[in-house]
C-alpha cells in the first residue's frame, strides 16, 4: 500500500525519533549540556575547609575526622563517636550556623530545629538516614547522623559515561517511593520531604538508597521571608506558592527520574518544561512504560499526577524493567501497626522448634529438636502427650485417619496414634529424614537423605514402593491429582505417578529443598539457585522463572493467582502465578526460610530476624508483626483464625490471625 | 483412562467389531484438540498483508506427552508490498525461534531444564527476533504479531499490535490481549469512551509494532484453556467489522473449526471487507 492510498488508514506513530535523525542528535544534545552542567553544580573543591579543624572535639564526644561538604551557612563533617570505646563508630555531623541576629528570632529557630530533629529522630526506615543526636553550641546547631558509605545520585550521574541502566533507575525510584509513602503516612501529620533531587539521594555500598538532608538547614537561612524550600528545576509549580502536599514530592521524583534518564539537568532548563523535551530526545532506549510513569509524575496540574507514592510505586513495580531487577526494589515498610498482638497461649519446649506445627481436630502436633513429637490442646495450649524419637525433629507431622506421621533425624518414620500417642508402626530408612510426610490414596509419601521417595501403606506400614532420585530428598512431596511432585538436593524436580513411574523431570541449576506446590496449570518450586520456578504441570517445561537474591528454601503457597514464597535474601515475594511477574515483595531484617501460610486475605510467615509477620496478600502491607526471642524458621499453620508457629526461642505460639 | 480403555478393548472378545458410530457412543474416542484458519484479502484491497502460520506436533504412545501447537498471526503494513513481506518474515522468524528453542530440544530430551529459557522468555525473544528480522529484510514496514504456543491445554501468548487473541468459554468471549493502538490507549487513560474510540481518527494508529524500533516491549499472557473452550486469533479486519456477539454465534454455529473460520471471513466480507481478514481457531480437547 502506498501512503497516499486512502484505504491504508493505519500508520505507525513515531514515538521514537526516526532512525535518520536520532543517534546523532541525541549525542550532540547530551554533549552540549555536559559542560554547562558541571558549571552549575560547581567543580568539586579538591580540599574543603570547614569551620572546625580536624581533631576538634565536640561535646567531649565527637572527634572531627574530615570535612565532607561545606555550604554557605552549613558544613558536614565526618566524625568519630568516642562514647563507643571498643569500636570505631563513625558518624556524620551537620553543622548549621545561625544567621539571625535578633535574640527572639534565634530562639524561635532553635525551637524549630529541636522540634524538627525530634520528629526526625522518631523516624525509622532503612531509606532514611538515622539521627543519633542533636545539640546547640553557641551560634551553631549540630545534627549527628548515620554515616552512609556511598555517593549521592548526582555524583553517580556525573561519573557515568553514557546512560544509566533503566532497571537501576527503576529500582531506585521504587525505593524512593517506599520512603515517601512512609513519610507521607506519618502521624499525626504527613512529612513532606520537599527537596527530592539527585544530590539528596545517597546510594550506599549495597546499592540501597537513603534520603539525606531533610531541609533542616533551610530553617537557618532565615531573614528572607518566603524562602522556598526545594530546588528550582525539580520543584513543581505549586511549591512556588508555598504549598506542600505529597504530590510535591511525586513531581520532584519525576523530575529526578527525568534527569537520571535523559541526563539533562533541569536546573539549566526553563522551569516545568519537561514535556517539551522528552527523554527520548537524548535517550531513545527508555521503555515506553517508564516514560508514561515519569510523565504522569511530572504533570503540571497536581491533580493529574499520581495521587500517592504508593500508587506511583505500584506503577513502577509493574514495569518489566522492575521485574528484571534482582535485589533492592523495595524496603519492607517499617512497623507501623503494632506489636500489640498478644499470643493466645505459648508452650515452652526443651529445645528449638524448627518443625512446623500441624493442627487436626482441635490438637496441635509439632516436633521439637528435643527429639519429641508433642500433641497439645489447640485451644488452651495444654500438653496432651509426647512421643520420644531418637533424633531431632525438623520435619512437620501430618495427620490422616487418626494417625500422626513424622520423620526424625534418627532415620525413622513414625506412625503414632493421634489420640493416645502410642506407636502404630515405624518405617526405617537408610538416612536422616528432613522431608515432611504427606498422606493420600491410603499411603504416606516422604523423602529421605538416602535419596529415595517412599510410599508406605498407612495401615500396615509396609513399603509399597520406593523411587530412587538423584540426590537427598529433603523437599516434601506434593500429592496432586495426577502425580506426586518432589525435589531433591541434586536439583531435580520429579513428577511421579502413583505407580512410581516418572511423568517428567525438571532440572534446576542447584538443589531443591523447597517443596513444590501444584495447581491445575502449574507446579511452583524454589531452588538454591535463587530462582522461583513456574513449571507446566503436564510437561515439566519451564513456563517462567523469577530470580531472587538468595536461595529459595521456603516452599511456595498459592492463593488467588498469587505465588507467595520467601528467600534467603530476606524478602517475601508475591509473584503473578501466570507470568511470574513481581506483584510486591516485603523485606524483613533477615533470611526468610519459613514457608508462608495463607489464611483469609492474609499471609503469615517467620523470618530469621525473630519476627512472625502477617501481611495483606494483595498489597503486601503489614498487618502485624510479632517478635519472638529467636530466629523463626518454622512455618506457620493457620486454622480457624489462629496462627500456630514455633520459634528457636523454644516456644510454640498461638497468635490471633 | 486411555490405558484402561485399551485393556478393556483387548479383553472384549465375542462381539464383532462395532461400527464407528456405535463405538463412539459406547466408548468415546479420545478427544483431541482441533485447529482451523482462514485468511482473505477482503473486498477493497488488492493484496493480502496478513499472514497465518500454524505448527502442530504431537507425540502419543506408551508415554504420551502434551501436544505442542503454535498459532502465529501477523498483519503487516507499509507501501510497495512491504506489508506482506513484514508479516511473512515476522511470522516465520517467530515460529522458527519458538520451535527451535522449545519444541526441537524436547525431541532429544523431554526433561525440563533451567539452563533452557523459560517459555515466556522464548516467546518474548521470538518476537524480538522477528522485530530485528523485519527491520533488516523489510525496512520501513511494520507488522502486528500475535503468537500462541499451546502446550497441552495451556496457552502461552506473546503479542504486539492490534491483532487480538480471545478465549471463548461457556461464559462468553474474553479478550486476552490489549491493542497497542493510540485510540485504545486513550480509552485506558479515560480520555475517550470505547464508543468514541471506534470512530476515532487514530483508531488504527499503532504505538507499538514489530519492525519499528530496536527496543520492543512484548506483552505476554498465560491462559489455561478449559475442556472444549476456544482460542481465537484474528486481525482487525475481523474484529473491526463484526460484533463480538456475531463472532460467538458463528463459532458456536459451525460444525467444525475450519468452517467457523471461513464463516467469520465471509461475515467480515459481507460487512464491507474493508481490510484483510484472518481468523485462527483452536479448541481444547473435551476430556
Amino acid at each position: 500500500m502506498t501512503p497516499s492510498d486512502p484505504l491504508e488508514t493505519r500508520q505507525i506513530e513515531a514515538f521514537q525519533p526516526s532512525s535518520e535523525e536520532s543517534p546523532g542528535d541525541g549525542r550532540a544534545l547530551s554533549g552540549n549540556h555536559q559542560p554547562q552542567s558541571s558549571e552549575v553544580t560547581g567543580p568539586k573543591p579538591v580540599q574543603i575547609e570547614g569551620r572546625l579543624p580536624k581533631g576538634h572535639l565536640l561535646q567531649d564526644r565527637y572527634r572531627i575526622l574530615t570535612v565532607l561538604a561545606v555550604g554557605g551557612m552549613s558544613a558536614v563533617y565526618k566524625a568519630q563517636d568516642l562514647r563507643f570505646s571498643k569500636v570505631t563508630r563513625v558518624c556524620a555531623i551537620k553543622e548549621m550556623i545561625s544567621s539571625a541576629k535578633a535574640p527572639d528570632v534565634r530562639a524561635m529557630i532553635l525551637r524549630n530545629f529541636e522540634r524538627e530533629t525530634n520528629i526526625l529522630a522518631t523516624l525509622n526506615h532503612p531509606g532514611i538516614v538515622q539521627v543519633y543526636d542533636c545539640f546547640t553550641d553557641g551560634d551553631c546547631s549540630y545534627l549527628v547522623l548515620e554515616y552512609v558509605r556511598g555517593k549521592d545520585l548526582e555524583a553517580v550521574l556525573d561519573e557515568t559515561k553514557g546512560f544509566l541502566p533503566e532497571e537501576k533507575i527503576v529500582s531506585w525510584a521504587i525505593q524512593i517511593c517506599d520512603v515517601l509513602s512512609y513519610l507521607h503516612s506519618h502521624e499525626p501529620r504527613p512529612i513532606i520531604f520537599r527537596d527530592i533531587k539527585p544530590s539528596n539521594v545517597m546510594l550506599d555500598e549495597y546499592g540501597r538508597i537513603k534520603l539525606i538532608d531533610f531541609g533542616i538547614a533551610k530553617m537557618f537561612q532565615s531573614g528572607k521571608k518566603g524562602t522556598m524550600i526545594g530546588t528550582e528545576g525539580y520543584s513543581p509549580p505549586e511549591q512556588y506558592q508555598g504549598l506542600a502536599d505529597p504530590r510535591v514530592d511525586i513531581y520532584a521524583l519525576g523530575a529526578t527520574l527525568h534527569h537520571l534518564l535523559s541526563k539533562r539537568d533541569p536546573r539549566l532548563e526553563p522551569p516545568f518544561s519537561f514535556h517539551k523535551r522528552p527523554i527520548h530526545e537524548t535517550n531513545p532506549n527508555v521503555s515506553r512504560e517508564l516514560l508514561d510513569v515519569v510523565n504522569k509524575a511530572l504533570e503540571y496540574d497536581a491533580n493529574n499526577r499520581y495521587g500517592s507514592a504508593e500508587e506511583m510505586q505500584r506503577a513502577l513495580t509493574s514495569l518489566r524493567s522492575a521485574r528484571d531487577v534482582a535485589g533492592t526494589t523495595a524496603f519492607g515498610t517499617s512497623v507501623t501497626v503494632g506489636s500489640e498482638i498478644t499470643p493466645l497461649w505459648r508452650f515452652a519446649f526443651e529445645d528449638e522448634v524448627r518443625s512446623s506445627p500441624t493442627v487436626d481436630n482441635g490438637t496441635v502436633y509439632v516436633g521439637a529438636y528435643d527429639h519429641n513429637l508433642y500433641a497439645l490442646d489447640a485451644e488452651a495450649g495444654e500438653f496432651l502427650w509426647k512421643y520420644p524419637t531418637d533424633g531431632g525433629i525438623a520435619s512437620s507431622p501430618c495427620v490422616h485417619d487418626g494417625i500422626v506421621f513424622v520423620g526424625s533425624s534418627d532415620r525413622i518414620l513414625y506412625a503414632v496414634g493421634a489420640r493416645d500417642g502410642r506407636i502404630r508402626w515405624t518405617c526405617p530408612t537408610e538416612d536422616r529424614i528432613w522431608s515432611s510426610p504427606r498422606a493420600a490414596f491410603h499411603h504416606v509419601f516422604f523423602g529421605s537423605d538416602d535419596r529415595h521417595l517412599y510410599a508406605v501403606n498407612i495401615q500396615s506400614g509396609r513399603i509399597a514402593w520406593t523411587f530412587r532420585t538423584d540426590g537427598k530428598v529433603r523437599s516434601s512431596p506434593h500429592v496432586g491429582d495426577e502425580a506426586i511432585y518432589v525435589g531433591c538436593e541434586a536439583g531435580v524436580v520429579y513428577a511421579v505417578d502413583t505407580g512410581a513411574n516418572v511423568r517428567w523431570r525438571f532440572r534446576a541449576r542447584r538443589g531443591v529443598t523447597s517443596s513444590p506446590v501444584a495447581t491445575d496449570e502449574m507446579v511452583y518450586v524454589g531452588a538454591h539457585d535463587r530462582y522461583v520456578y513456574g513449571l507446566d504441570v503436564r510437561s515439566g517445561w519451564l513456563a517462567w522463572r523469577y530470580r531472587t537474591d538468595g536461595s529459595v528454601i521456603s516452599s511456595p503457597a498459592v492463593s488467588k493467582g498469587i505465588v507467595l514464597v520467601g528467600s534467603v535474601d530476606g524478602y517475601l515475594y508475591a509473584l503473578d502465578a501466570e507470568s511470574g511477574r513481581l506483584i510486591w515483595r516485603y523485606g524483613t531484617e533477615d533470611q526468610v526460610t519459613s514457608s508462608p501460610a495463607v489464611h483469609g486475605d492474609a499471609v503469615y510467615f517467620g523470618s530469621v530476624d525473630g519476627s512472625i509477620y502477617s501481611l495483606d496478600t494483595k498489597t503486601g502491607n503489614l498487618r502485624w508483626r510479632f517478635q519472638t526471642d529467636g530466629p523463626v524458621t518454622s512455618s506457620p499453620a493457620a486454622v480457624q483464625g489462629v496462627i500456630y508457629v514455633g520459634s528457636s526461642d523454644r516456644y510454640l505460639y498461638a497468635l490471633p490471625a | 483412562m486411555r490405558f484402561f480403555r485399551r485393556l478393556l478393548g483387548r479383553e472384549s472378545d465375542s462381539p464383532p467389531p462395532p461400527s464407528p458410530s456405535a463405538a463412539s457412543e459406547t466408548v468415546p474416542l479420545p478427544s483431541r484438540s482441533e485447529v482451523g484458519w482462514a485468511t482473505d484479502v477482503g473486498r477493497l484491497r488488492d493484496h493480502n498483508e496478513d499472514t497465518a502460520l500454524v505448527v502442530t506436533a504431537a507425540q502419543d504412545g506408551d508415554s504420551p506427552f502434551p501436544s505442542f501447537e503454535l498459532l502465529v498471526l501477523a498483519d503487516g503494513m507499509g507501501g510497495h508490498r512491504a506489508g506482506e513481506m513484514a508479516s511473512s518474515v515476522a511470522a516465520r522468524r517467530a515460529a522458527y525461534h519458538i520451535t527451535r528453542q522449545s519444541y526441537l530440544p524436547s525431541l532429544l530430551d523431554r526433561q525440563g531444564d533451567a539452563n533452557r529459557p523459560a517459555l515466556t522468555e522464548v516467546l518474548i525473544n521470538a518476537v524480538q527476533s522477528a522485530n530485528r528480522a523485519v527491520s533488516e529484510e523489510a525496512p520501513g514496514s511494520g507488522t502486528t504479531l500475535t503468537c500462541a504456543l499451546i502446550l497441552g491445554s495451556q496457552a502461552y501468548i506473546a503479542h504486539v499490535g492490534d491483532s487480538r487473541a480471545y478465549v471463548l468459554t461457556e461464559g462468553g468471549l474474553e479478550q486476552v490481549t490489549q491493542d497497542h493502538s493510540v485510540a485504545d490507549r486513550l480509552v485506558d487513560l479515560g480520555q475517550i469512551t470505547p464508543a468514541e474510540a471506534a470512530v476515532h481518527p487514530q483508531k488504527n494508529v499503532l504505538y507499538r509494532a514489530v519492525g519499528q524500533s530496536t527496543a520492543l516491549e512484548v506483552d505476554t499472557h498465560v491462559r489455561k484453556i478449559g475442556p472444549g473452550d476456544y482460542l481465537l486469533l484474528c486481525s482487525d479486519g475481523l474484529w473491526g467489522l463484526i460484533s463480538e456477539t456475531d463472532i460467538v454465534g458463528l463459532i458456536r454455529g459451525a460444525s467444525s473449526l475450519q468452517e467457523a473460520c471461513e464463516d467469520l471471513v465471509i461475515a467480515a466480507n459481507e460487512a464491507g471487507g474493508r481490510d484483510n481478514i484472518t481468523a485462527m481457531l483452536w479448541r481444547a480437547p473435551r476430556e
